[in-house]
């Protein structure tokens, strides 16, 4: 088995501490800006709630028949913080291991929980944006309100705009790390042979 | 292998980046220009303003008059509200302005004005409003701008859709908003389909006097009516409403009273009305309402009870009402000036029907109906449609026409004006208003002939338009010139009130009419003292009367004695000043109504109670001289049952009698 170098391993401590800020700091944001909001509105994901504007929003989205956006619609937020920590965990315990192959398992972890993350977001958004009430008020035809998964989108009166807030920048940076450390490895061992 | 990781590394990076650059906020509207467009609302001191602009004071119960291009703000006129510092609604003499059958109801929510027309064109004579709460309208004189008269509607649940006017004036319409059981009848809320009924009004305006009266009302189906709009040139002798919740929804009705594609536009042809009604085919029923008369002469307003209607059934008589196909609870419902179109503004809507005026007679001559709804013709939208504006914006509210053939729409949810043109249909310009436009006006917009220059939007949402004032902020209007291709934004101003329709005319029209003074002549007040010899104080039992004179710089009388605790003071102040821009005051202390503003000319009379021994101070509150603040009196308070002699005086000096004061 094919041990890792000192650094790496400091790289790798590093990159696992890092995602315990998403314990303190909001992971994603969704920003709205409309006519009546010029100061705009923002909705900010926890790993465990949902922060910010959210009645007001909630509020505004019943006029086209969306669902109040509550905690309790997203199991998600009951074990977001073991998964989280399982990532920790499994970071320490490849810099601990000391072994090339757990970290391949580390940073193929930590992808896939992204890609898990935005797929799953981007479930939540469709069905939320598409599964309307048919009784609202305002049924505009043909129209949805997913909103957007990364950057941009004008729906209705709204411009909205989704994307990492400071502990999805962190996580970004960890993982990041954890592939920056690996293709380190990977060089070193080529350079070697 | 090494670069290729090195590439997908620096990829990764570059990705995170370019992510943080999505977040752009959108342009907000400090970023839009105005150009040069201080000059062109610039009134140069000693300049006259080109229009008046009459204001609704939405919650306020008043009328604000601005200036236009400048927006200046020049008076506050009282007509359903209390005014404390003029004595409106206060004084004896205006008192009974505010009587309604339900007593005194000293406030309402004053939404549209309808100023009066002849040929369909502004005409200067009066301004009309309605009380859309305790059902009401009301008259104000343009020459004195005061409320002359208010006229309560029987079988009414609040007057929205009023006081749109026909093309000669000779009628202004009330219609309810909410539909109610009929005679103030108490039946279950829930059997609203079989007991509630809309009620629509028609008031017959007196040409010399402009005294309203009700001439008949329209029994119709239980709706909501909201807007409407009397048809002219071709259409004359047709009046158009429009109604939602035809779901007839007696809960929740932001979703119940949504549910269906299409309300109605409500046609009614009222020449035909008229014949009915000549024929004797108007049912008389026995209602209870105020109607309020302020005479100029006599500076008093008389409230009389009147007790009966006649009522026409729309569901039971022929050719006298069709119902419009329109598409999710239309909001406004308005005449172009040729009277050839009508626009529908479906406010849940996502596109805008124009409907014309020869298309619906004809689909009335060839009987195209899709049906009936209680017996009332329902005409096939497309048969009486000219055509749809399509992706106009979000929430259409209103429009007014310029001279030019265009139309302005404002829109509520995407906060803008959209003009189009009416004929092809085609949008030509849009832009946004700073926030959530309601009603828009154009100078002579709902008339014949537009004078069109000027698009003003009245806002409902200012936050970052003006210092902020705690919770409540100002609601505001916004100027736009409509002069070119393009619209063009030139002026902010605060509004008092929440600002619904307004409307403006040249001030050419007004100006040369406006009154200066009352002349004190012609002074029929029964309180007047038409000169200081007038002025007098009498006793009768509890009551004392005194008859004030007020001049620069004194009032007649200043001493006043022999007043006891308990008595009621009737202060009647003529002011005896016959020039022009010289009101006085009448404040006392203690005054548990109000003051008084007094016109030249004019007797006003305020109620005050004795309530403790004690020389009580009085004065005029309006600085009408270089010795305004030597326009004081006393009036001396004392004890029930004491012996002090009533006197009254000014200019008289006496030496006090001895062991006076111990």
């Amino acid at each position: 088995m094919k041990k890792l170098q000192p650094i790496s391993r400091w790289l790798i401590i590093a990159s696992a501490l890092l995602m315990l800020s998403a314990y303190v700091v909001p992971l994603w944001q969704i920003l709205m800006w409309a006519p009546q909001y010029p100061e705009g509105l923002e909705m900010k994901i926890w790993i465990n709630t949902i922060t910010g504007d959210v009645k007001i929003i909630s509020a505004l989205n019943h006029y086209i028949g969306m669902r109040h956006i509550e905690v309790s619609m997203f199991p998600e937020f009951q074990y977001m913080i073991y998964i989280v920590a399982f990532i920790i965990a499994f970071g320490l315990f490849t810099a601990i291991v000391n072994k090339r192959i757990v970290l391949w398992a580390y940073v193929v972890l930590i992808i896939c929980a992204g890609i898990a993350a935005l797929v799953d977001f981007y479930l939540w958004g469709y069905d939320y944006g598409h599964n309307l009430d048919p009784t609202a008020p305002i049924v505009v035809p043909g129209m949805s309100y997913q909103p957007p998964l990364i950057g941009t989108k004008q729906l209705l009166n709204f411009t909205a705009f989704s994307g990492p807030d400071i502990g999805g920048w962190i996580f970004i940076v960890a993982g990041t790390l954890a592939i920056g450390t690996l293709v380190l490895e990977l060089k070193s061992r080529k350079a070697k042979t | 292998m090494f670069r290729k990781n090195k590439s997908t590394l620096a990829l990764l990076i570059a990705g995170a980046v370019s992510l943080s650059l999505y977040n752009c906020k959108p342009q907000g509207p400090a970023e839009v220009s105005t150009g040069d467009a201080a000059s062109k609302v610039y009134v140069a001191p000693g300049k006259y303003d080109e229009f008046y602009n009459i204001v609704s004071g939405g919650f306020n119960g008043q009328i604000g008059v601005y200036g236009i291009p400048s927006g200046r703000l020049f008076r506050i006129i009282p007509v359903f509200s209390l005014s404390p510092e003029s004595g409106y609604g206060f004084s004896e003499e205006t008192k009974p302005m505010l009587t309604t059958s339900h007593g005194q109801v000293p406030w309402d929510d004053l939404h549209h004005i309808a100023l009066s027309t002849t040929k369909g064109e502004h005409d200067g004579r009066w301004i009309f409003a309605n009380g859309n709460n305790t059902p009401r309208v009301a008259r104000v004189s343009f020459k004195t701008f005061k409320t002359e008269e208010i006229l309560e509607i029987p079988n009414s649940g609040g007057n929205h859709s009023s006081p749109f006017i026909t093309e000669n004036t000779e009628y202004l319409v009330a219609g309810t908003r909410f539909s109610v059981p009929m005679a103030n009848k108490d039946v279950p809320i829930s059997s609203y389909k079989e007991n509630f009924k809309g009620s629509i009004s028609f008031i017959k305006v007196d040409q010399q006097t402009g005294r309203m009266n009700i001439a008949f009302q329209l029994r119709t189906p239980g709706f909501n009516f909201d807007l409407s709009r009397a048809g002219k040139g071709p259409s004359h002798g047709w009046f158009f409403f429009s109604t939602y919740n035809t779901e007839q929804a007696y809960t929740l009705l932001e979703v119940n009273a949504s549910q269906k594609d299409k309300d109605f536009i409500m046609a009614v042809n009222w020449k035909k009305a008229e014949e009915y009604v000549a024929q004797g085919k108007a049912n008389v029923e026995k209602v209870k309402y105020a109607h309020n008369v302020y005479d100029e002469k006599t500076h008093m307003a008389k409230s009389t009870m009147e007790e009966q209607v006649l009522v026409l059934d729309v569901e039971q008589l022929k050719d006298l009402v069709y119902f419009i196909p329109c598409p999710k609870s239309p909001h406004g419902c308005d005449v172009d000036p040729s009277g050839e179109y009508i626009v529908g503004s479906g406010k849940l809507a996502a596109m805008m029907p124009v409907f014309s005026f020869s298309k619906i007679q004809a689909a009335i001559a060839n009987k195209d109906y899709e049906g009936d709804f209680n017996g009332v013709p329902v005409i096939k939208y497309e048969a009486a449609l000219h055509g749809e504006v399509k992706k106009p914006g979000l929430g259409p509210l209103h429009t007014e026409f310029d001279e030019k053939g265009n139309a302005y729409t404002s829109f509520f949810v995407s906060s803008e004006i959209v003009k189009w043109n009416v004929k092809t249909l085609e949008i030509l310009d849009r832009v946004p208003t700073y926030y959530s436009i309601g009603h828009l006006s154009v100078p002579g917009g709902p008339t014949a002939k537009p004078h069109g220059k000027y698009v003003i939007a009245y806002n409902k949402i200012t936050k970052d338009r003006y210092l902020p004032t705690g919770p409540e902020l100002t609601q505001s209007a916004q100027l736009y010139d409509i002069s070119g291709d393009k619209m063009k934004l030139l002026l902010d101003f605060p509004t008092t009130g929440e600002p619904h329709y307004a409307e403006a005319i040249p001030a050419s029209l007004i100006v040369p009419n406006s009154t200066k003074i009352f002349k004190i002549e012609e002074n029929e007040n029964p309180y007047v003292a038409k000169g200081e010899s007038q002025a007098r104080v009498e006793r009768n039992g509890n009551e004392v009367h005194v008859y004030m004179t007020a001049i620069r710089s004194h009032l007649t009388p200043d001493n006043i004695e022999g007043v006891k605790v308990g008595d009621d003071v009737y202060f009647h102040v003529t002011n005896l000043e016959q020039d022009w821009d010289v009101p006085h005051g009448f404040a006392i202390k203690g005054s548990s109504s109000a003051e008084l503003l007094i016109m030249p000319g004019e007797t006003q009379t305020l109620k005050w109670k004795a309530t403790t021994t004690g020389v009580i101070p009085f004065y005029c509150t309006d600085f009408c001289s270089a010795l305004h603040q030597e326009m004081s009196g006393y009036v001396r308070v004392s004890p029930v049952g004491s012996k002090t002699p009533l006197k009254f005086s000014t200019g008289a000096t006496e030496e006090p009698a001895p062991g006076a004061g111990q």
